[in-house]
């Protein structure tokens, strides 16, 4: 169920906790193995738990796709710091990352289950919200 | 109001120690209705601030608000990080270079809006918005600097008794209720910096 992996949305993960945020990851692989762009962050920037902006950046650019990429987020300050990093882009990159309102963990697998089978931004986004709604 | 090098530089480190010498009073205010990171999230930001004078005193006033906004939103991480940064970069982006009273005033709210877009999140709610946004009432009010920070430091105390709405402090429900809000605590500490920097600056 896998279509041509670059074109694909792109998945980035972002947890309070880096071994989340990684296993995650690795829940996402499993499912979708490299049909999908993905990346993952996670821990604040002296390593503890949190997250932090210049992770989320460098997960975004990982995980770049030409059509667009779907951010998964745990608690609040992941949100904040994952709005924050998409305004930080350059503008023309700004409107093809968005930040999903699902449970990071099921949120990212159907996501990413979404988008290897060649789904728009805005379809996975929607999979993802609509599964838990 | 101008504020020449040595006065910006002074502004910086007040800010900065403010938050520094407080660290563990937030962190236990944090511990109590949230996780625990708010006075070393706010401390390593600051610190990251301090880190980069004497260059970040020789920008101007505006300049030099946007730097600082742009470094707290990549050092303090936590939910903090963007909202302190972007009260910061908002204040730089709409204040001139040597601001009237009007300008503060009209500079702040715009900062405060940003706070709210950025949190989504409205004054009540047990946040630092309950600091900001009445202290912002009585600067535009007219109020001199020593209203100004007694109202900065009551508005953090007036947090205790409220129900956390927004935040990790939601979670909590009703036992949030009785504890002060760390972010109020700390953005109440900033305010009272301020103030106390600029009211050296006008009485030299």
């Amino acid at each position: 169920m896998s279509s041509s992996g670059p074109g694909n949305v792109g998945i980035v993960i972002v947890s309070h906790s880096p071994k989340i945020a990684e296993g995650a990851a690795d829940m996402v692989r499993q499912m979708v193995g490299d049909a999908v762009p993905l990346a993952w962050t996670g821990g604040d920037v002296d390593g503890g738990l949190g997250t932090n902006v210049a992770g989320i950046l460098k997960a975004i650019e990982t995980a770049w796709s030409p059509a667009g990429v779907a951010i998964l987020v745990d608690l609040g300050g992941a949100e904040t710091n994952s709005e924050m990093a998409v305004e930080m882009l350059p503008e023309g990159r700004r409107a093809r990352v968005l930040v999903c309102n699902a449970p990071v963990v099921e949120g990212a697998v159907i996501a990413a289950t979404e988008s290897s089978g060649g789904s728009s931004l805005a379809a996975v986004k929607r999979s993802a919200e609509e599964f838990y709604a | 109001m101008s504020l020449d090098r040595a006065a910006r530089e002074r502004l910086v480190r007040g800010l900065a120690g403010s938050v520094i010498e407080h660290a563990d009073e937030l962190t236990r205010l944090d511990q109590a209705i949230g996780d625990g990171d708010h006075g070393l999230n706010m401390k390593r930001g600051f610190e990251a601030v301090v880190a980069t004078l004497p260059d970040l005193a020789d920008k101007s006033l505006p300049e030099m608000l946007k730097a600082i906004g742009m470094t707290l939103v990549m050092k303090v991480g936590g939910a903090s990080g963007p909202l302190v940064g972007t009260f910061f970069m908002e204040l730089g982006k709409a204040l001139p270079e040597q601001p009237s009273r009007a300008d503060l005033v009209g500079a702040t709210e715009k900062a405060i809006d940003a706070v709210k877009a950025r949190g989504r999140s409205e004054a009540g709610q047990k946040t630092l918005l309950d600091v900001l946004v009445p202290v912002h009432a009585v600067l535009a009010g007219g109020g001199d600097a020593r209203a100004i920070a007694s109202e900065a430091v009551q508005a953090a105390d007036r947090t205790t008794p409220m129900l956390a709405t927004r935040g990790r402090a939601s979670f909590l429900g009703e036992r949030s209720i009785g504890h002060m809000d760390p972010g109020s605590r700390s953005a109440s500490l900033l305010i009272g910096a301020a103030i106390e920097t600029l009211e050296l600056e006008v009485n030299r």
